[in-house]
C-alpha cells in the first residue's frame, strides 16, 4: 500500500522535489530575516523587473555570445588537433607533454595572462577561455580517435572509400560519443570560467553584474541571474543535446 | 588467359614481439585464377591466408612481387568478406549495403540481392539486431553488389553453427551460380570447400608455399549430395596424405 502511494510519475516527482526546495528556502528566509537571504517571491519580483527592463536579457545574451563563439572554437580546434594526436603517434608523444602543462594551469592564470598580455579586450576574454577549454577537447577526441574500430577502417579502405566518405560514414560515427562528452563536460567547464574572464575584465556580461551585485550586497538580484542562467543550461541540455543524443544512438541495442 | 595473376617473391613482417624478430609469411607463391573461378585456399591457421586476401584488397602493400586483377590492377573493384562480418552498426541493413558504392545504389539490384539471401524483410534493420548468420548473409551481398572484379572471403561462416553455416553456404553458392565471379574463398573446412570450389589450394605453414592445386570435378547439380562430397574427401585424401596434416 504505501509503494502505491509513492508510485508517481517522473512529472509528479519533478515538480514536487522543486516544491520541496522552495519550501526549505521559504522556511529559512523566515527564520534568518534578514537582507541577504531574500524570500522566493522577492527573488521572483526582482527577476520580472530584470527581464522588462531589458538589463537581465541583454547581460545574458552577452554572456551567450561569449559562449558560443569560445566554444565553437575550441570544439573545432580541438577535434582537429584531437583526431590528429589520436592517428600520429609521433607528434601525440611531442605535445602529450604541452596538454600536461596546459590542463594543469590554473584556469585563473591564464584570464590574467590574457589580459596582462593582450589587455582588456573581448579577444583576450575569449582566447582565455578557449586556452581553458582546449586540452579537455583534445583529451577526449584523442582517445576516440585511438579507440577507432580498425576493421571498420580496412573495410572502407577495400570498399575504396575516399577520405571524406570513409569520415562522414566510418569515422564520425564512432566519435560521436567522445564529442558529446566533451561538449557536456565542455559546456560545464566554460559556463564557470567565462563568469570569472568577465569579472576581471568586461564591463558587461553575466559575470560583470555578479560582481555589480556582490560590491551592493544585493542578494535578490544574485539569485534571479543565477537561476535565469540555471535554466538556460538546462534548456540547451534537453532542447539541444538530448535530442542529438537520440538520434546519433538510436541503432544502439 | 587467368583474371588474376598473383606473384609474390617475398612478404616478411616484424613480429611485433619484444625481440622484433622478422617473420617470412609468404616465400614464394605463384597462382593464376581464371575468370569466374571460385577457388579455395587451404590451410593450417596462422599460415598467412588473411595477409595474402589483405595484399590482394590493396590494404597491404608491403611485399616484392606483384598482383594483377583483370587489365587494370589499381582501379580493381574488390569485394571482400572479412571474417566478421564488419557492418557498420548505425547503418540499417540495406544502408550498409548502399553506402560501398560511390555512385546512386542501384535499388533493383539490391532488392534481388535481399531476397536471393532471404534478407528482404529484415533490410530496415540495425545489423546488432541480427544473428551472426543474417550479419554474414549482408556481408556476402554487400560484396556482390558492387560487381566486383574479384570476390575475396576469409571464412565468412567460421563459428556458426552447422546447420546456419549450411544455409548461407548453399545461398551462397546459388548466389555465385546467378551472378558468376572470380572467386578467392579462405577456409579450413575441406569438406565446405569441395562442396564450393572449383579448384583447392593447399598451403604449407609459413613460409606459405602451395603444396597442391586440385580440380573438383564434382557436378554443380551434385554439391548438395553430402555422399559426393565425402566421397571425393575420402578420394582426395587417400591419393594426397600430406593433406591430413595440414588441416
Amino acid at each position: 500500500m504505501l509503494t502505491g502511494i509513492f508510485k508517481f510519475n517522473h512529472t509528479t516527482i519533478t515538480l514536487l522535489s522543486l516544491l520541496v526546495l522552495l519550501g526549505i528556502w521559504q522556511l529559512a528566509a523566515s527564520v534568518a530575516n534578514s537582507l541577504t537571504l531574500p524570500y522566493p517571491a522577492h527573488v521572483a519580483q526582482v527577476f520580472w523587473q530584470a527581464t522588462q527592463s531589458g538589463e537581465l536579457p541583454y547581460h545574458l545574451g552577452v554572456t551567450l555570445l561569449r559562449l558560443l563563439v569560445s566554444f565553437s572554437i575550441a570544439m573545432v580546434l580541438g577535434c582537429a588537433i584531437g583526431v590528429m594526436l589520436g592517428k600520429n603517434k609521433t607528434l601525440d608523444a611531442f605535445f602529450d607533454n604541452w596538454l600536461v602543462i596546459f590542463l594543469n594551469i590554473p584556469a585563473l592564470v591564464t584570464i590574467i595572462l590574457c589580459y596582462v598580455w593582450f589587455g582588456l579586450a573581448e579577444s583576450a576574454a575569449i582566447l582565455a577561455v578557449v586556452i581553458n577549454k582546449l586540452p579537455n577537447v583534445i583529451v577526449t577526441i584523442r582517445e576516440g580517435t585511438r579507440a577507432l574500430d580498425k576493421d571498420l577502417l580496412e573495410m572502407a579502405e577495400s570498399y575504396r572509400f575516399e577520405r571524406k566518405k570513409t569520415f562522414v560514414h566510418v569515422i564520425w560515427p564512432q566519435l560521436h560519443p567522445f564529442v558529446m562528452a566533451a561538449t557536456r563536460s565542455g559546456l560545464a567547464l566554460i559556463w564557470k570560467i567565462i563568469l570569472v574572464v568577465e569579472l576581471l575584465g568586461r564591463s558587461n556580461g553575466m559575470g560583470y553584474q555578479l560582481h555589480l551585485f556582490f560590491q551592493l550586497f544585493d542578494v535578490a538580484s544574485l539569485l534571479a541571474y543565477t537561476f535565469a542562467f540555471v535554466a538556460v543550461i538546462q534548456l540547451i541540455e534537453w532542447l539541444l543535446l538530448r535530442p542529438l543524443d537520440r538520434k546519433a544512438l538510436r541503432w544502439r541495442r | 588467359m587467368n583474371d588474376i595473376t598473383i606473384s609474390i617473391q617475398d612478404k616478411t613482417y616484424r613480429s611485433g614481439h619484444l625481440d622484433d624478430r622478422q617473420h617470412q609469411a609468404i616465400a614464394d607463391l605463384q597462382l593464376g585464377v581464371g575468370r569466374n573461378e571460385f577457388v579455395c585456399l587451404l590451410g593450417p591457421s596462422g599460415c598467412g591466408k588473411t595477409t595474402l586476401l589483405n595484399m590482394i584488397a590493396g590494404l597491404d602493400s608491403h611485399y616484392q612481387g606483384h598482383i594483377r586483377i583483370g587489365s587494370q590492377a589499381a582501379t580493381a573493384k574488390i569485394g571482400y568478406v572479412f571474417q566478421n562480418p564488419r557492418l557498420l552498426p548505425w547503418y540499417t541493413v540495406r544502408q550498409n549495403i548502399e553506402v560501398v558504392f560511390a555512385q546512386t545504389p542501384p535499388a533493383a539490384l539490391i532488392d534481388a540481392l535481399l531476397a536471393d539471401m532471404q534478407l528482404s524483410d529484415v533490410q530496415q534493420v540495425y545489423p546488432e539486431r541480427l544473428s551472426l548468420g543474417m550479419q554474414r548473409r549482408v556481408a556476402i551481398i554487400r560484396a556482390f553488389a558492387i560487381n566486383p572484379d574479384i570476390l575475396l572471403m576469409d571464412e565468412p561462416f567460421v563459428s556458426l553453427d552447422a546447420p546456419s553455416a549450411r544455409q548461407v553456404r548453399n545461398l551462397l553458392y546459388s548466389l555465385w551460380q546467378q551472378r558468376p565471379h572470380t572467386v578467392l574463398f579462405v577456409s579450413h573446412d575441406l569438406r565446405e570447400a569441395i562442396a564450393l570450389a572449383d579448384r583447392l589450394i593447399f598451403l604449407s605453414p609459413p613460409p606459405m608455399r602451395i603444396i597442391s592445386d586440385i580440380p573438383v570435378n564434382i557436378p554443380r547439380e551434385l554439391r548438395n549430395d553430402e555422399a559426393q562430397i565425402e566421397a571425393f574427401r575420402e578420394h582426395l585424401l587417400s591419393q594426397h596424405p600430406a593433406i591430413n596434416g595440414l588441416l
